[in-house]
């Protein structure tokens, strides 16, 4: 049946299902062609429209508003955040990972229910809460103004709430990884005499590299793409605290849309980069053969969460 | 070199730098979390009962509750028929281009969400690639709640296909097999043997979309138009509320979203135990 139809049923791991259990082929049609044009719809249109309207007007007029200056200093910006924030939050990952894979101890549920938190909570939310600390009315803000420290619509605060944002992504990543792997190798390493840090540079590390990096990739593009919570403790000053998604607001606000597209096309090639990067990771695992609970630590964030299904089964 | 020869379940802290680790976590976890998110809460009790309950009761905020829960839950319903097909299709058909489409799911989760949100704003205004053909229809969707619809829909996509493709493959073929031969329908097989297996993932992926877009911001303001009472979201009316110096009020708001989410949270911890559990008993 599946050789005479364009959309042959994936044949199952040891052998073919028998026939009858396979749904009519204009089933198999209807289906593809519902979730094609859902997906064309939802992703494939607006991918191609970021590009389209940036270069509606030609090459030059992309280029120049790219290097702009008040573009320039929103891609320094943004970079500077992302900088920060990702090896912050790489470390606490690592040591969250090790500390909740490696041992055990009381309220670890609890624990990972708190990592999970910025997760759940609103970008605006998100600012919000940087503004009621450092703000004019809030708790420190008097004592900084006394001592004019600017936290507040200045860059320590773009890049606090893009730490709070980005803050689960590594660990989220990398506790579910070194769970699955368990400590046996760790502990082999310790009877041969080595020491705490050569264990971990030597065993572990190798073993979640590319755990680490999909955690990384993913960080990093949410730590130059977030809008909500940086919006609100920036303080949108053009040329000083603009990132790269403020930047793209104000121009389209002022109707400067091919500008603004030019920008958000930059944004959008590196959420492509990121994918393919994911992709990749996700293929080198695959080829190398490692466990179905290392794929499944290696899903997409909140899926990660999901994991025990796979290594149950 | 004991430890090796100890009981499976004693020897949990023979590695070291247990308390480094959790030290450091919970100092970080500390600084950048709780104590800002503390803030929200203390600030609030410096309200009277009266003034909170105002500020979270105005007409202006309840108009906004029901747009974003609304547009939350459609876009949700959507993603859960759509995103359970497209899951569906991704793990039972081949089909060319396959793998470049099963990559680029993710893309909701990796595009920031101002530029989705300017992107969809200019494909549905009304001169826009899909905004023209549907201004003919008279249908209009950017500066319309419905625009809160569309970018709600396209920031959840990820989510309902992410948690059911992995019960879809890991799901026994066996069992629709065994349908079949005795002598069950295709269409009987599907409600009574692939459905319910499924019901606890379709359940995650719909309450992890609905989350998702309770919080959104950056794509929804665009499309949205942001008419007060018609087409604004919590998120934006807590921002109206910051830009009138009114924190206060801001955060009254803030909370009851952030209970909210809170309340989501524990749903999915109890959904994601469930789903283990059918998948463990399967």
């Amino acid at each position: 049946m599946s050789a005479v139809i364009d959309i042959p049923v994936q044949p199952v791991a040891r052998r073919a299902a028998p026939t009858n259990t396979l749904e009519p082929a204009w089933i198999k049609y209807v289906l593809v062609t519902v979730a094609l044009l859902f997906l064309t719809l939802f992703l494939f249109v607006p991918l191609v429209a970021v590009f389209a309207e940036a270069l509606k007007k030609g090459w030059d007029v992309y280029v120049e508003s790219i290097l702009d200056p008040d573009a320039i200093s929103a891609i320094k910006l943004t970079l500077i955040a992302a900088v920060i924030s990702v090896p912050l939050n790489l470390v606490f990952g690592v040591c969250a990972a090790w500390a909740i894979a490696k041992f055990e101890f009381r309220g670890k549920s609890i624990l990972l229910t708190l990592i999970d938190l910025p997760f759940s909570v609103s970008p605006v939310i998100s600012g919000l809460i940087y503004v009621l600390m450092f703000g004019t009315q809030g708790w420190i803000g008097p004592w900084l103004q006394e001592h004019d420290i600017k936290i507040l619509f200045a860059v320590p605060g773009i890049v606090l709430a893009t730490v709070f944002i980005t803050f689960p992504f590594v660990a989220r990543e990398l506790i579910p990884l070194m769970q699955a792997q368990g400590s046996e190798e760790e502990e082999a390493g310790l009877v041969l005499g080595a020491s705490g840090w050569q264990i971990f540079f030597r065993v572990t590390l190798p073993n979640i590299k590319w755990g680490l990096l999909y955690g990384v990739i993913l960080c990093n593009a949410r730590a130059m793409g977030e809008f909500g919570a940086v919006s609100v403790v920036s303080g949108h000053i053009r040329g000083e605290t603009n990132t790269m998604p403020l930047q793209v607001e104000i121009l389209y606000n002022e109707y400067n849309f091919t500008a603004a597209f030019a920008i958000a096309s930059l944004l959008a090639l590196l959420a492509l980069v990121t994918l393919a990067i994911k992709s990749f990771i996700e293929w080198r695992l695959h080829q190398s053969g490692e466990t179905a609970a290392d794929e499944a630590a290696l899903m997409p964030l909140p899926h990660a969460v999901v994991q025990p299904v796979r290594s149950t089964v | 070199m004991t430890s090796l020869f100890k009981p499976r379940a004693a020897p949990t802290r023979v590695l070291p730098g247990f308390g480094l680790t959790l030290g450091f976590t919970i100092f970080y976890l500390a600084l950048i979390v709780l104590i800002p998110l503390s803030a929200v809460f203390l600030k609030t009790f410096t309200m009277t009962w009266e003034a909170f309950w105002s500020a979270v009761t105005s007409a202006r905020v309840m108009a906004s509750y029901r747009l974003t829960f609304g547009a939350s839950l459609i876009g949700a319903l959507l993603n859960v028929v759509f995103g359970g097909i497209v899951a569906w299709v991704l793990v039972r058909y081949k089909f060319p281009g396959k793998r470049f489409i099963d990559a680029l799911v993710d893309l909701p989760f990796a595009l920031p969400t101002a530029v989705a949100g300017i992107t969809l704003t200019a494909l549905y205004s009304s001169n826009g690639w899909i905004g023209q053909y549907l201004e003919k229809a008279g249908i209009k969707v950017a500066f319309t709640p419905l625009g809160v619809v569309v970018a709600l829909t396209f920031i959840g996509l990820p989510f309902v296909v992410r948690t059911v493709q992995p019960v879809l493959e890991d799901a026994e073929r066996e069992l629709e097999e065994a349908a079949a031969s005795l002598g069950a329908t295709p269409w009987q097989t599907f409600w009574r043997v692939i459905l319910p297996n499924l019901v606890p993932a379709l359940l995650t992926g719909f309450a992890l979309a609905f989350a998702r877009a309770t919080g959104e911001y950056g794509s929804v303001i665009f499309i949205a138009g942001n008419m007060p009472m018609v087409s604004e979201i919590t998120p934006l009316f807590i921002i109206t509320k910051l830009e009138q110096y009114d924190y206060a009020g801001a955060t009254a708001i803030a909370v009851v979203m952030l209970v909210v989410s809170f309340l989501l949270l524990l749903t999915i911890n109890l959904l994601q135990a469930w789903t283990r559990k059918r998948a463990g008993k399967g």
